[in-house]
């Protein structure tokens, strides 16, 4: 059947086409969504793991047991997981495991701008790219064909653009994969000294193996052969009727993933290109060949010139980076500019446009927090979550945000440089999710090497930032079924952490009260601040607050902890046109408004009205949440 | 070959913007074209500025609009209408809302509003229909309907496709039992004289 399927989604339906029978992963944008399409299909035993390490781990182990794995994440979940990476190129598989790691290029939604193909040639496992949602469906099932065949883990590279595009793909049938049922053989699966000098020469065979293999691949096709299954790299020459001049050089381009796209929007049949699928390891044959043919190369790619450089080790005269940029993701514009091709223009107005930055919702829960943190003029070591945004104005309450775990950890060392009373004003602010991640290990070290730190734990039932996934604490798996549940006091209590208290957050006099107290005290402290993200579906949000405009001074106290909902407008009185010099007051908007209360209490004038007894509330948890 | 047509879609985190890229999808793909749709998610999703690209045509290649590029542009709120005016082909048109949502910097006072934005873009020559839509996604019984009010009167952009097959487009992406609401706010949008 021929749908439009995201790319993300078109992965999924590789895995339950290629017969896979096991998914662990953690979310992060652009990769999410393999997983959460995954575990739509029951053959798929799907699974939402504690971090990137676990969930390659927990794969591993499946596919050592017989059965064809996945597990995905962000890029960066690739350095969380390296260590497991190395070392399964070494030992290999028995059943075929497949990576899937989407890069960010621009940085939508990611701390950093790495570019995976790294981990793979420093792996020397193969990585396979694909350019839209079709190949990705596609190179999902040949990436299981060419981990058994090779005895290998495979890398799929995935980005941002062929993540979260939809494109037309032909859908076909679950297969069931050959039988193959595990074996002892500690030579291959026990990573000793001995066993390992045994197998480094194993990977680097096989490396040679696979590229004459993505090479062979492409020799059959041009020998007519079209049914082959590897035609993981092509080339497309130019069409000679549609090169206008014909004192032009021949331009051949070399190119990948998205990149591929561009160039096709570019120059359609007018430049040859050699599309490589396989970019790990690279066919030396082939991209010799393809040189010969044109007058000028140029590699096009994003992000490092990991091709264009592969190329120059073989002795090839190409362009890339020289006329390319080396940061952000392209476009077609971008390639157009680059290789002297006509760049369309639009219109501007004459206004600045203000930004219009991600901002914490209405009734988010992490508010209260940083407003109190700001408050005390604490200094805040962060992580990564939606809480990131308490760096943002007018909380501007976060001073530090590195990966994910790094505020637990780094607020032990901060301490112990600083000491006295610096510790007292100095916390680590982490999420829940996060702290599952990683957190834990920074905690044990807290409470191993005994620091006077404070960390709050942002407890929001749920993994927020990447689109509501379930988590270890939230009681739910990736299905919405009840699941085992982390009780987050007891486990620190158990680490040795003798201070562990909770917090509502919507409660800033009992929220400050609490932050000053553990803050002060000697030794470790965990704060767990808990309230539901207002998003999730079991949230009943309590009726939108009014400012009554004749008891609000403007005084602009409530603006401090920057709701959304509230703005400072005219008096709706006014009946003159209004001036920069007219008196104004807080106004809120009733579509956002969810009636969380934090900013009745920030009001020394009783202005707002209509709060409801209860404030917001919550129905049973039972489901899926995203 | 017929040349590739560029919709982008632009809005605020959460004003459900991607209900209608998967209508013009499921619409346009069933109308035979080679269709791409290309989402953010992440991040963005939370009260920034969202951006969608809808491509369709006999063979399309990149998922994304770029600068220049886009023959439509509708836009959920206002100011994302002017952020991406540079999108818009010198003679492209811009379908939008007239609700205003203040950015973060301006509730702040950092930065303002800037005023009369529709009448600027036809100052610069840009083709504008300005609507109101959510009196009228109100009136066919949910403000949450501006997307097909929004959908309605870019129909009248998409000549050859028939009334019919919005409605079998509407039927096949919106649960069942919100239908006849998003027909009615359709209708509406595309009756809408601007
Ligand atoms: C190594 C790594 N994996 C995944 C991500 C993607 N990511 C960013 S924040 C986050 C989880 C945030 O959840 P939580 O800590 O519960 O905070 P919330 O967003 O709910 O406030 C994830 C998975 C990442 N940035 N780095």
């Amino acid at each position: 059947m021929k749908t439009l399927l995201q790319g993300n989604a078109a992965v999924a339906r590789g895995l339950y086409e290629a017969g896979c029978a096991f998914v662990s992963s953690y979310p992060g944008t652009p990769s999410t969504e393999i997983t959460e399409e995954a575990a739509k299909y029951d053959e798929i035993c799907c699974e939402w793991a504690p971090n990137e390490k676990v969930a390659m781990e927990a794969a591993f182990g499946a596919c050592l047991a017989g059965k064809r794995a996945f597990c995905g994440m962000k890029h960066v979940g690739l350095n969380v997981a390296a260590d497991p990476l190395f070392t399964m190129s070494y030992t290999g598989v028995n059943a075929g495991l497949v990576i899937g790691v989407a890069d960010d290029a621009g940085m939508h939604s990611s701390q950093n701008e790495q570019d995976s193909r790294h981990h793979a040639i420093a792996a020397k496992v193969p990585m396979l790219e694909p350019s839209d949602s079709a190949e990705a469906l596609a190179f999902t099932k040949l990436a299981f064909e060419i981990s058994e065949r090779f005895d290998t883990p495979v890398l799929l590279k995935m980005c941002t653009r062929v993540s979260h595009s939809q494109s037309v793909v032909e859908t076909g049938e679950r297969m069931v994969p050959p039988e193959r049922p595990y074996e002892k053989d500690i030579a291959k699966y026990v990573m000793m000294p001995g066993n390992a000098k045994k197998r480094h020469p194993v990977v680097e065979d096989r490396t040679k193996a696979l590229r004459a293999y993505f090479e062979a691949g492409f020799q059959q096709y041009k020998e007519g052969d079209r049914d082959v299954t590897i035609v993981l790299n092509r080339i497309e020459m130019r069409n000679e009727e549609e090169v206008v001049s014909p004192f032009a050089k021949h331009l051949g381009i070399i190119t990948s993933s998205t990149s591929y796209q561009y160039v096709k929007e570019v120059f359609g049949n007018r430049a040859s290109i050699l599309k490589l699928g396989a970019v790990n390891p690279l066919p030396d044959e082939l991209l010799t060949e393809f040189a010969g043919e044109v007058d000028r190369v140029v590699v096009v790619e994003e992000l490092d010139p990991v091709i264009e450089e592969h190329c120059k080790a073989l002795g090839l005269k190409v362009e890339g980076k020289n006329i390319l940029p080396l940061i952000d993701e392209l476009s077609q514009n971008k390639v157009a500019y680059a290789l002297r091709e006509q760049v369309p223009q639009g219109k501007k107005l004459d206004d600045a446009i203000p930004v219009r930055p991600p901002v914490m919702c209405a009734g988010c829960p992490h508010r209260g927090v940083f407003y109190t943190l700001g408050k005390n003029k604490c200094v805040v070591l962060g992580d990564i979550g939606c809480y990131t945004l308490g760096a943002v104005a007018p909380l501007s309450a976060m001073e530090m945000t590195l990966c994910m775990g790094a505020s637990v950890s780094a607020v032990h060392g901060f301490n112990k440089a600083t000491g006295g009373e610096s510790a007292k004003k100095t916390v680590g602010v982490i999420g829940d999710s996060t702290f599952m991640h990683s957190g834990m290990t920074g905690l044990a070290n807290i409470a191993y090497n005994q620091s006077d730190s404070t960390v709050i734990i942002l407890d929001n039932s749920i993994t927020g930032m990447t689109g509501h996934q379930d988590n270890p604490t939230t009681g739910y798996n990736i299905k919405g079924d009840p699941a085992g549940k982390i009780d987050l006091e007891a486990l620190c209590k158990a680490m040795g952490i003798e201070n562990v208290s909770v917090v509502d957050p919507y409660d800033l006099a009992e929220t400050d009260r609490i932050i000053k107290e553990e803050t002060q005290k000697e030794g470790p402290s965990v704060i767990i601040s808990r309230r539901p993200c207002v998003l999730l579906k079991n949230v009943r949000t309590a009726k939108p607050l009014r400012v009554n405009p004749d008891k609000c001074t403007g005084c602009t106290a409530c603006m401090k902890i920057g709701c959304p909902a509230i703005s400072m407008k005219e008096h709706p009185a006014l009946r003159v046109p209004a001036t920069s010099t007219t008196p104004r007051v807080a106004v809120v908007d009733q579509t956002l408004c969810v009636g969380c209360n934090v900013c009745v209490q920030m009001c020394h004038f009783d202005a707002y009205e209509g709060m409801s007894k209860e404030g917001i509330t919550y129905a049973e948890r039972g489901g899926k949440q995203s | 070959m017929k040349k590739t047509r560029n919709i982008m879609i632009v809005g605020v985190g959460g004003q459900g913007s991607l209900l209608a890229s998967k209508l013009l999808g499921h619409l346009l793909l069933e109308e035979g074209y080679d269709v791409k749709v290309s989402e953010v998610h992440g991040m963005s999703q939370r009260g920034g500025s969202v951006v969608t690209y809808v491509r369709y045509g006999d063979k399309v290649y990149s998922p994304v609009i770029d600068e220049g590029e886009a023959d439509v542009i509708v836009s959920f709120e206002l100011l994302e209408a002017a952020r991406y005016l540079s999108f818009l082909k010198p003679d492209g048109r811009i379908v939008t809302n007239t609700r205003q949502i203040d950015p973060m910097p301006v509730i702040i006072g950092a930065a303002s509003y800037p005023a009369d934005l529709v009448q600027k873009m036809r100052a610069k020559g840009v083709k504008v229909d300005a609507l109101d839509c959510l009196s009228l996604a109100e009136e066919a019984g949910s403000a949450k309907a501006v997307n097909l009010v929004l959908l309605g009167r870019l129909s009248h952009y998409f000549e050859d496709i028939e009334e019919d097959a919005w409605d079998r487009a509407i039927e096949a992406v919106v649960p069942q039992r919100f239908v006849e609401l998003n027909k009615k706010a359709f209708a509406l949008g595309k009756a809408l004289k601007e």
